[in-house]
């Protein structure tokens, strides 16, 4: 049994103090703790646990790049209490057996792992996977992500599926047409410049547009992994005016680094979709603020170094994200006075709690809830060290950079499973 | 100067250097015996990942004459299919102890990066979709030798006018021309269909026209690209005869040429698409000179990076 624990004078996301008692996993009174762990948490703020709509935690297959157990203890420094697993994994997460094992794996991890099924066997696009059997084992969320379910009546047809099993469709808009497999950069000024292949702002938005109509002919939701483009945001505007039944998110790189990152060809900045343009970020900034796009989600990609180690085009995709998500956020929106803390908390781990259909997360720091939380010293700096990392990876495209290191301990179950030295 | 990876590495000054020091080599060109003792001891290294006879037989060339020890490896087919890294190749071979790796690559970039992780000098001879900087050296040293038969020796680049057609978006030698080109005061003017222009090419300080026989007449020397044949099958344009009809240096255009242009080509041709034998063959063609230029240019590159900072070896 763990102590009980009493966080006295604490800051919560409305912006009151309070301390916080935990027992036997849940926020209790604190008169109802019992020789309880104290700590001293004036000055910090106390968020709702982080949840990430969107992480590779490479296990089955890439033990070498991530692990469940590294790859959550990575979550838990970030202030994640839950992670949803893409199902682009070796095996592919496409049959009930593979949630099961899944679920199984993660026991023992310092986060919820929520398993995200395929949308196709093994992502090829081709046939529906067993969606109603990953349902049963427990699945909300199907993406290909990594791929873009891009035929068009496969769509429909997973969508309209789903009427009757449940759940929704996260889908990774890229037009294999558009943009296809050699597509490594924005496609621009700065592409046209380097030689490297284009990756077109359309070939997301017209996919954007396309599936937003098949979710509202369906009336399953469609969830839009890493909007990038300005031009995705406005068909999200027009959708959600509408009514259509989709949701979305942005990943901290999408929020802070250009193209521009892109010109001396390292292959830390290669991720897909790419890197963008200031326009493009400041529509994303300011479509997070008004709720256009309703969530972060990490895109959390590590890989290892030797998959990096190549010419730009010929290098893997992807950068890491779970452990300074929040110092962006914090940089970008707290420090800028765009979003206050109860907004962070609605778009880190309210919304896309609701959207994997996450019942013990995302929930209000009140009496008799799960003690999921993440403290927050809302002034620490710190310059970023990617050998500082609790991933096994180190393609971090923070490295270097003075950035807010707000997070000081997460709790889990009223589990401590990051605790910053000195805290305790 | 201790790499080539672009031409933004050049200055004015740096690339006249190269161009008048590619003069003084191209006279051993003519001599009995082609061998300079400059960088002797020196040992060069050819990685080329992508084939290219012509490019790396120049190089070859060009650092023989200059007693290096030219090694040729092809990385292609070897170690990168066999999924090693470009990081691990590149300093596999630069830990034999070399002094220069010439590197051609189909990755754009590639060259740049190897730089970063490896001790000797760097030459790009190609990569991607991106430079191929010793190609506008090499074209830079032809055109200024035809201006200068023209217009006699004090000739400049200043006013000159260049028009680059063909293929842009897949070239790597329009980035390099069009960047060489403007350092050295020319002015360039850019054609090619919409698909085959690359992206952003509007902040290119360049003229971009859509009509060939607009541009012709106005123009001291115009250079066509090679365009794949395997670039039709991506639509690019419908046909090679749509092609050759909007863009082709036909006999019918040749006479819209001034007298004294000179009509230039990187090679290899694809005779009858974008250039026409009367054309390639006829007086005012540069391209067997262009080949000549490779090697003296390649000289002074090789020069530049391995020796141009040693006093007295020359």
């Amino acid at each position: 049994m763990t102590r009980d624990l009493l966080l006295t004078q604490v800051g919560l996301p409305d912006g009151t103090t309070a301390d916080l008692a935990i027992s036997a996993g849940r926020l209790v009174e604190p008169g109802d703790v019992n020789d309880p762990q104290r700590v001293d948490a004036a000055g910090l703020t106390a968020l709702p646990g982080l949840v990430d709509p969107h992480t590779h935690l490479r296990e089955p297959g890439r033990e070498d790049a991530e692990t469940i157990d590294t790859g959550t203890r990575a979550a838990a420094r970030g202030g994640f209490t839950a992670v949803c697993a893409m199902a682009n994994t070796n095996p592919v997460t496409d049959t009930g057996e593979q949630v099961a094992w899944l679920h199984q794996a993660a026991r023992g991890a310092s986060a919820q792992v929520v398993p995200i099924g395929a949308v196709t066997k093994g992502l090829k696009g081709e046939e529906l996977a067993e969606l109603a059997l990953m349902a049963r084992a427990g699945v909300r969320m199907f993406s290909d992500d990594g791929k873009c379910v891009h035929d068009a009546r496969l769509m429909r047809r997973a969508l309209e599926y789903l009427g009757d099993v449940g759940g929704v469709i996260a889908q990774h808009a890229q037009d294999p047409r558009l943009a296809g497999p050699g597509a490594c950069c924005h496609e621009g000024e700065v592409s046209g410049r380097l030689g490297l292949a284009g990756w077109p702002a359309v070939a997301e938005s017209v996919i954007v547009a396309r599936d937003v109509q098949l979710a509202q002919l369906t009336g399953t939701p469609v969830h839009v992994c890493h909007v990038s483009t300005a031009e995705t945001v406005e068909v999200l505007r027009w959708a959600k005016a509408k009514g259509m039944p989709v949701t979305a998110e942005v990943t901290p790189h999408h929020l802070m680094l250009t193209v521009a990152e892109v010109e001396g060809y390292d292959p830390t900045y290669k991720v897909n979709p790419p890197l963008r343009t200031e326009p493009d970020l400041s529509a994303l900034a300011d479509a997070l603020v008004d709720g256009t796009i309703d969530m972060i989600g990490t895109d959390h990609a590590p890989h290892a170094d030797h998959d990096k180690a190549h010419a730009f085009s010929d290098a893997a995709f992807g950068m890491l994200g779970l452990e300074q998500a929040l110092a962006v956020v914090v940089e970008l929106f707290v420090n800028t006075g765009r979003l206050d803390w109860a907004g962070v908390a609605e778009r880190m781990s309210h919304a896309p709690a609701r959207l994997a259909r996450i019942t013990e997360q995302g929930r209000p720091l009140r009496i008799g809830e799960p003690a999921n939380l993440c403290l927050v010293d809302p002034t620490a700096r710190a310059t970023v060290d990617r050998a500082a990392s609790a991933s096994l990876s180190r393609n971090n495209p923070w490295h270097g950079r003075d950035l807010p290191d707000p997070v000081v301990g997460t709790l889990w179950r009223g589990e401590w499973t990051y605790a910053q030295e000195g805290l305790l | 100067m201790k790499h080539l990876l672009s031409i933004n590495d050049l200055d004015l000054t740096g690339a006249t250097t190269i161009l008048d020091d590619a003069e003084e080599f191209s006279e051993v060109q003519q001599r009995d015996i082609k061998k300079l003792p400059t960088l002797r001891g020196r040992t060069v290294v050819n990685l080329f990942f992508e084939d290219s006879t012509r490019t790396r037989s120049s190089f070859e060339i060009a650092g023989k004459w200059l007693s290096a020890d030219v090694i040729n490896m092809s990385a292609k087919g070897s170690s990168t299919s066999k999924g090693e890294s470009l990081r691990d190749t590149a300093m596999t071979v630069a830990a034999m102890g070399v002094d220069a790796l010439v590197i051609r690559h189909s990755a754009s970039g590639a060259p740049s990066q190897v730089a970063g992780w490896v001790d000797c000098g760097v030459v790009n001879a190609g990569d991607g979709m991106h430079e191929h900087p010793t190609q506008a050296l090499l074209d830079a040293f032809t055109l200024r030798r035809h201006l200068r038969r023209v217009h006699g020796p004090d000739a400049s680049f200043a006013g000159c006018r260049v028009a680059i057609i063909g293929d842009l978006t897949h070239s790597r030698v329009v980035r390099s021309n069009v960047l060489l080109l403007n350092l050295l005061g020319a002015e360039v003017t850019l054609v090619a269909p919409r698909t085959l222009m690359p992206s952003g090419v509007d902040a290119w300080p360049v003229t971009i026209a859509d009509d060939v026989d607009d541009v012709l007449p106005e123009m001291d020397a115009v250079m066509l690209l090679r365009v794949q044949r395997e670039r039709m099958s991506g639509g690019f344009f419908p046909t090679p005869r749509e092609y050759t009809i909007g863009y082709g240096m036909t006999r019918d255009r040749l006479q819209m040429l001034r007298p004294e242009a000179a009509i230039m080509h990187p090679g290899p041709m694809n005779r009858g698409l974008e250039i026409s034998s009367d054309a390639a063959d006829g007086a005012a063609s540069r391209i067997l000179e262009q080949v000549a230029a490779g090697v003296a240019v390649r000289m002074s590159v090789l020069y530049q990076v391995l020796g141009g900072n040693q006093e007295g070896e020359r």
